[in-house]
């Protein structure tokens, strides 16, 4: 009963129940699609930083990361893959690699960069390097001259496809050594620093370079599917327990940087504080137009009172008007931001005109707006709850209404 | 006169309602001259990070230098660069610099770093680095083959103060340059790739060691006021001492800040006209319920002679006194939340390792300046004059027959 009287309420003046359901509409609607949107970057920026070869798990000598060089290595990789191949999920991906600081030189330029030693064929959906564009060649297995560079760092040493590279770097003795690798071909990254940064080779050359047999100084592994949360977590303990007898340490994505996990704690704070000032800006509407429909009827309540009617009904009545506003200009809002979400999803938004600013964050040029579940939920329920909160106002001034007075009104 | 009483009048007839609204307007206009001296403070603070860590405001170089950086490409006349940069009044210090790659070995560790010869009595007028000294001392003329190194190379190396750092490079002539250079100092920047990746010596002794015969790779400069940079630099493109050197400014040094600070602004500006087009709609109620409520008003007051127009002038003046109390009042509250917060700064928290990295320190500080005060308020302003504009211009539609039978 009173869900059908607050219904046609809110209809005997539809101009200005349209009004404010546009502007919850609008509301809802940019909360969404904008959380979706800097989702759908942030999920950019960290799929970029896993690819940079951090990958979800890591295993690494305890000292590397603290001091990258070759004397802290894993001693037998083989034996580390084989035990923790079986407690990784279905479809996971494992790779060991060498990774060390080094300088390139050719006649034109000396530059410091990173010597990543590869396994090429096992790096497809692990790293970049796998699925990255390539001018040239791909390296083959085995390959023990060929190197692969950056697009942008061959254009620094203006040189190309065919010509030839020295590496430097320390060996495992102490001693510095230098090699000249021809190179097969240039990759192309997201991020122009790691063009500059990394130059790979393979496993077999990196091993002859630093001049140890068997060592590696990290494996990675990278889980299946896109929302690795819990699994991993899962995993990562399963790992360490795996390999605690080995005296190696075990770091997920988020420890290995995290910097980015800083960035997506206040990226979340930063969201919900935005609906929140969404919401005040249309919670001055919400309250002004139930406001005024409730002084309009002013002698409406007055009679209803008169013949019986509790203030607490009234109180009911008026919050089930302004429920009906909030949940139609939110549903209204959430399908309609959903649809539009979804729509420019497909096609994904170029940021290519800022191309250079968003390399330096590392951000994709191409942002996928994606929906989070609990955004919607988040939106929707700022927007709901806080509306009934400030409807309670105008709601109590009717249920005040004495019907001496209101019959004195106009 | 009369009609600007009657329009404030007509306002109080309905005091929470205008209230209501016009909290509306400030508490908009509030926020965008807060977020707004907020950004503009935060890009002050990226820009002086980095032009005070590492490019300066302008730098001098020979053409083609900054995108291939190769040892032959020199300033020849460092001392007449000089010399025109300090007569340009808008300069506030400048300073020479030599810098290349070189191998640098301490004695378990061999690393590529980039080495700079630098001058420290001009150098730190310009530059930061002197102050971020953590250990030892900044580099002194009267020391000569010392070096200053980063606090992660100095880890990475395994190296601390006054032991010795072996340098292996190419002199400017191709030939092969080394020396053994000792650790004066230790900084910390803050920012990881410099602590990770500069060695500094004196300008002196890279003259010697790379065979520079006096010329430099850049002159350094920076301004009193970021914002004369364009000026300084056009007058310095002028200069004849200058002839076929580059002048570059700081958006060419470093473009990725120039543009993550656009993509910032671009960011920004959406979500203020979201927020705009959400508080317009929420008043525009109010405006038309002042319109429509008191259709029989208008209708009597026809009949009597009153002009369409000049009720149209009366809702119009009503919405902007409105419009105008409001921004007045969000402005004010804006502005001295800001002033607050210039003074203590806020802290970014968690996020500040990630800033680091990009050159901001943990602390950010809004900054008030006429455009971050004015811009957001006025915009608020055309909005809402358009919202209140749409029911006002109704009224002359309306026949004084037909109104004055309406409830």
């Amino acid at each position: 009963m009173f869900a059908q009287l607050a219904w046609r309420n809110l209809w005997r003046n539809p101009r200005r129940t349209a009004i404010i359901l546009l502007a919850i509409f609008m509301g809802v609607f940019s909360m969404i699609f904008f959380a979706a949107f800097s989702r759908g970057m942030a999920n950019g920026m960290v799929n970029n930083a896993i690819d940079n070869l951090v990958g979800h798990i890591k295993i690494q000598h305890p000292d590397y990361r603290s001091d990258p060089d070759i004397s802290h290595r894993i001693e037998d990789p083989r034996s580390v893959m084989d035990k923790i191949l079986p407690v990784l999920p279905e479809g996971s991906k494992i790779v060991q690699r060498i990774r060390v600081e080094g300088v390139a030189a050719n006649a034109r330029e000396t530059a410091g960069i990173e010597i990543a030693g590869i396994e090429p064929s096992k790096e497809k959906g692990v790293s970049f390097i796998g699925d990255a564009p390539i001018e040239g060649e791909m390296l083959e297995d085995g390959d023990k001259n060929g190197i692969l560079l950056g697009a942008a760092l061959a254009d620094r040493f203006d040189t190309e496809v065919g010509k030839k590279l020295v590496l430097t770097t320390q060996r495992a003795d102490g001693e510095t050594q230098s090699r000249a690798f021809r190179i097969r071909g240039l990759y192309h990254a997201e991020i122009e620093a790691t063009e500059k940064a990394y130059v790979f080779i393979t496993l077999d050359a990196a091993k002859i370079l630093v001049g140890d047999k068997n060592g590696a100084t990290e494996i990675a592994a990278t889980l299946p599917g896109k929302k690795v949360d819990r699994m991993l977590q899962q995993t990562v303990s399963k790992c360490k327990e795996a390999l605690k007898p080995l005296n190696l340490s075990v770091f997920d994505w988020m420890e290995q940087i995290p910097a980015m996990k800083a960035y997506l704690a206040m990226f979340d704070m930063f969201l919900y504080i935005w609906f929140v000032v969404v919401f005040i800006a249309m919670g001055f509407g919400i309250v002004n137009t139930v406001l005024m429909a409730v002084y309009e009827r002013m002698r409406e309540f007055g009679l209803l009172k008169a013949i019986g009617m509790k203030p607490s009904w009234i109180i009911r009545m008026v919050l089930g008007e302004s429920s009906f506003l909030l949940i139609a200009g939110c549903a209204a809002g959430t399908l309609c931001s959903l649809a539009f979400t979804w729509y420019v999803a497909m096609k994904g938004i170029d940021l290519g005109s800022f191309a250079q600013g968003v390399k330096m964050w590392g951000m994709s040029r191409m942002i996928y707006p994606a929906i989070d579940n609990g955004d919607v939920i988040a939106a929707n329920a700022v927007v709901i709850v806080l509306g009934l909160i400030v409807s309670i106002y105008p709601a109590v001034k009717a249920a005040r209404f004495t019907p001496v007075e209101t019959m004195r009104h106009n | 006169m009369g009609d600007l009483k009657l329009a404030w009048r007509n306002i109080w007839r309905h005091t929470r309602r205008s209230i209501l609204t016009m909290m509306a307007i400030g508490f908009a206009s509030l926020l965008l001259v807060f977020m707004l001296s907020f950004q503009f403070g935060s890009y002050e603070g990226m820009i002086d990070a980095s032009v005070r860590l590492s490019t300066g405001h302008l730098q001098v170089q020979a053409q083609g230098y900054h995108d291939k950086p190769e040892m032959r490409k020199v300033v020849t006349n460092p001392r007449e660069v000089m010399d025109a940069l300090t007569r340009n009044p808008g300069v506030e210090a400048c300073t020479a610099r030599c810098q290349t790659f070189v191998l640098a070995s301490s004695e378990d560790r061999t690393r590529g770093v980039m080495i700079m010869g630098v001058d420290p009595e001009t150098e730190s007028r310009v530059l930061k680095t002197s102050s971020l000294i953590r250990q030892g001392d900044y580099l002194s003329s009267d020391d000569p083959n010392t070096v200053i190194i980063g606090a992660l190379m100095a880890e990475r190396l395994k190296i601390g103060l006054g032991e010795e750092l072996t340098i292996l490079g190419q002199a400017r002539d191709g030939s092969i340059a080394a020396t053994v250079m000792t650790v004066r100092g230790i900084f910390k920047s803050g920012i990881d790739e410099v602590d990770r990746s500069t060695v500094q010596m004196l300008l002196t002794d890279f003259d010697q060691l790379f065979g520079m015969d006096g010329a430099v790779h850049a002159v350094v400069a920076v301004v009193h006021k970021l914002t004369e940079v364009g000026e300084v630099k056009r007058a310095l493109m002028q200069d004849s001492a200058l002839k076929g050197l580059a002048v570059l400014d700081w958006m060419e040094l470093s473009p990725g800040l120039k543009q993550s600070i656009q993509m910032d602004l671009v960011s920004g500006i959406i979500m203020y006209v979201i927020l705009i087009i959400v508080v317009a709609f929420s008043i525009m109620n109010t405006f038309l319920m002042a319109v429509f409520e008191r259709t029989r008003e208008f209708g009597v007051m026809m009949a009597i002679g009153v002009k369409p127009l000049r009720l149209v002038k009366i809702i119009l003046m009503e919405s902007m006194f409105m419009t105008g109390l409001g921004l007045l009042f969000g402005m004010v509250l804006g502005a001295l939340l800001t002033q607050y917060f210039a003074g203590v700064g806020i802290s970014m928290g968690g996020a500040s390792d990630l800033m680091a990295q990009y050159g901001i320190s943990g602390r950010m500080f809004p900054r008030l300046s006429v455009i971050s005060l004015f811009s957001g308020p006025i915009l608020i302003g055309v909005v809402t004059f358009l919202t209140a504009l749409l029911p006002a211009l109704r009224i002359p539609r309306l026949k004084p027959a037909n109104a004055m039978k309406a409830v």
